[in-house]
């Protein structure tokens, strides 16, 4: 258990991100960070200020982005290459695949506009495939913190990994839910509330409306787990396989798709004593405009949706 | 000028690596001859001449490094390391064989000397611009060379790192690009035509010399005159695809198939003609 409270204070993972950024750059002369047209929205344009010689904007032309961190990998560097989640991954698959995870060189794609709340830019910029196809590769950690606290935490214990690293974040304020530093560690997650008739596993923006949904359920008599993985891979398998134990049944949350996520991890996790599951994502379907808030409504990423596919999956078995 | 010996010897070791490429690809059973061939020359020239490098210490900092963009010609690159020294020749005849340590394409973690891990083309010279911007960085004076195809510059994002070395102004890289006019479906210019080749690069802001790829005496020179004036430069290297055995020069066939047994036979035999005719 660790502590985890919902609260009303808002806060941003990019502005966390870009602070961490700047503490880690003061501390390590090895920080290189590389944008691609997209640092005032990445937030990583405040790095460039602090420390304009380890700041290297590559313009629009992301694919060269991940292949030129590589290459400043390969002579020590510790780079932190970030513009959205659907360039990150989709556009820069392949020099992701051969330049960085195949020779696992050091670089940190952090990937903000992650997920459907992205709003009124709509599909074309909602990535919902982002942690499927970095998961997929060998060699590669995919992370997504549900707060800033969790984001500033994340930045230095990364930059420690010696190795490629994703990290997606959303592009909207998340509420904060944990008040201190300290809990992240690479491959762990977190029992948040614990319960007994379901587990309720979440990640990234998602790990908070999963908070919501057990004080929904708890309402209606039903005793939900809360686990937070902020780690997709190398996911904690230990804790999954106990939740199953504990509670014969798993509902997982993530703002993706279902296909290849959170979902998937957990699922191969207890594929050997296999509990009834629900998973709570986008269902193979692309994104529209919209406001974040109407639509995590309309594609079931909410608490109260949350809570629903727990009920029934209690009632149901 | 570089005197007479120097030359000689960069000779041998082209014609060794030549008969390294044939002999590895032979007994792998697969492979890529062709373009291995071609970029012979230059390899050698690379490796035991212009290069800063210790084989003894393959991750040394200050050395320069070397990406092979066109991995496919990894027994060119495989046989010059192992001459060098990097690690025992007898593994060449190892080549892409499972459980040994030389893989079909250049793999960083696990073949000593090789700087980058390449085979899908159009990644290295962008690999190169981050090695040459970490270069600058850290105040060291060690170069990057990136070996391209020009069947592979067809890709888009040889462009994109191409438009960033010039704005970076990255002088310590010196890309090579193996014209050996041929790529799989056809000559380059009529699969997807790349000329006016020189005129592309410098209007990308770089420096462009053109040389024959094959003239040991004309490689080692214009490396020599490379200039340290904030713009990368790029050796248009005009060479023959399978340079050096009679029945491959030039041709489609042999850029990605082996030699047969008699194939094999003839081919060294030129190739240990040609090393006579080195020593007369
Ligand atoms: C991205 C990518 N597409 C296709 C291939 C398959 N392929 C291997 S070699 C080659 C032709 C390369 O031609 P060129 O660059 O001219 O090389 P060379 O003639 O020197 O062998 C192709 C298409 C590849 N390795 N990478
Ligand atoms: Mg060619």
């Amino acid at each position: 258990m660790i502590n985890a409270k919902l609260t009303d204070k808002m806060r941003n993972l990019r502005d966390a991100y870009s602070s961490a950024l700047i503490e880690l750059g003061y501390k390590n002369p090895d920080i290189v960070v590389l944008d691609a047209d997209l640092a005032l929205s990445t937030k990583t344009k405040r790095f460039g200020t602090v420390f304009p010689d380890r700041f290297f904007d590559m313009g629009i032309a992301e694919a060269n982005m991940m292949d030129v961190a590589a290459g400043l990998a390969a002579c020590g560097k510790i780079v932190f290459a970030s513009t959205f989640a659907v360039f990150a991954t989709g556009r820069c698959y392949d020099s992701i695949r051969q330049s960085i995870a195949y020779p696992e060189l050091n670089v940190k794609i952090v990937a903000t506009h992650a997920g459907i709340s992205v709003g009124g830019d709509g599909a074309s910029h909602q990535m919902l495939e982002d942690i499927a196809l970095m998961r997929v590769l060998p060699n590669m950690t995919v992370i997504a913190p549900a707060d800033a606290t969790e984001m500033e935490d994340v930045v230095p214990t990364i930059a420690e990994h010696e190795g490629p690293c994703y990290v997606r974040i959303g592009r909207a304020d998340a509420p904060i839910i944990f008040e201190t530093h300290g809990a992240f560690r690479i491959g762990k997650g977190y029992v948040l509330r614990r319960g007994d008739d379901v587990a309720i596993i979440a990640t990234g923006t998602l790990t908070a409306e999963a908070l919501k949904a057990h004080e929904l359920l708890e309402k209606k008599g039903i005793e939900a787990m809360v686990i937070h993985m902020p780690t997709i891979k190398p996911i904690d398998k230990r804790l999954v396989r106990r939740a199953a134990r504990r509670t014969g049944r798993i509902i997982t949350c993530e703002e993706h798709s279902v296909i290849g996520g959170l979902g998937d991890a957990v699922a191969m996790a207890i594929q050997d004593e296999p509990v009834p599951m629900v998973r709570v994502g986008i269902n193979d379907v692309f994104g529209e405009s919209g406001e974040a808030r109407e639509l995590m409504e309309k594609y079931g990423l909410t608490a109260e949706s949350i809570a629903r596919k727990a009920k029934k999956l209690v009632a149901k078995s | 000028m570089h005197d007479e010996n120097l030359i000689k010897e960069i000779k041998r070791k082209a014609l060794e690596i030549r008969k390294w490429v044939i002999e590895s690809v032979y007994r792998a059973g697969s492979g890529h001859p062709g373009g291995s061939l071609s970029i012979a020359d230059i390899i050698a020239c690379l490796y035991f001449h212009e290069m800063r490098h210790n084989p003894k210490d393959p991750k040394w900092p200050d050395r320069d490094r070397l990406v092979l963009s066109k991995g496919h010609a990894a027994p060119a690159l495989y046989a010059a390391l192992a001459l060098a020294g990097y690690f025992p020749v007898e593994e060449l005849k190892n080549l892409r064989k499972m459980g040994h340590f030389l893989q079909g394409h250049p793999c960083m973690k696990k073949v000593p000397g090789v700087d980058m891990s390449t085979g899908s083309l159009g990644h290295g010279l962008s690999v190169a611009v981050g090695m040459a911007i970490a270069g600058k960085l850290d105040g060291k004076d060690y170069r990057v060379f990136a070996i391209l195809g020009d069947g592979e510059v067809q890709e888009g994002e040889i462009w994109e790192a191409a438009n960033t070395a010039s704005h970076y102004k990255l002088d310590n890289l010196i890309a090579i690009l193996d014209r050996n006019k041929l790529q799989i479906d056809g000559p380059t210019e009529e699969v997807m035509h790349l000329e006016p080749l020189p005129w592309r690069w410098q209007a990308f802001g770089w420096d462009v010399v053109e040389i024959d790829g094959h003239n040991i005496e004309e490689i080692l020179d214009t490396f020599h005159e490379i200039k340290l004036n904030e713009k990368p430069t790029i050796i248009i290297a005009h060479t023959i695809k399978g340079k050096g055995v009679s029945f491959m020069e030039g041709t489609l066939s042999f850029h990605g198939k082996p030699p047969s047994e008699e194939q094999y036979i003839r081919a060294m035999s030129e190739l240990e003609q040609a090393e006579r005719e080195v020593d007369d």
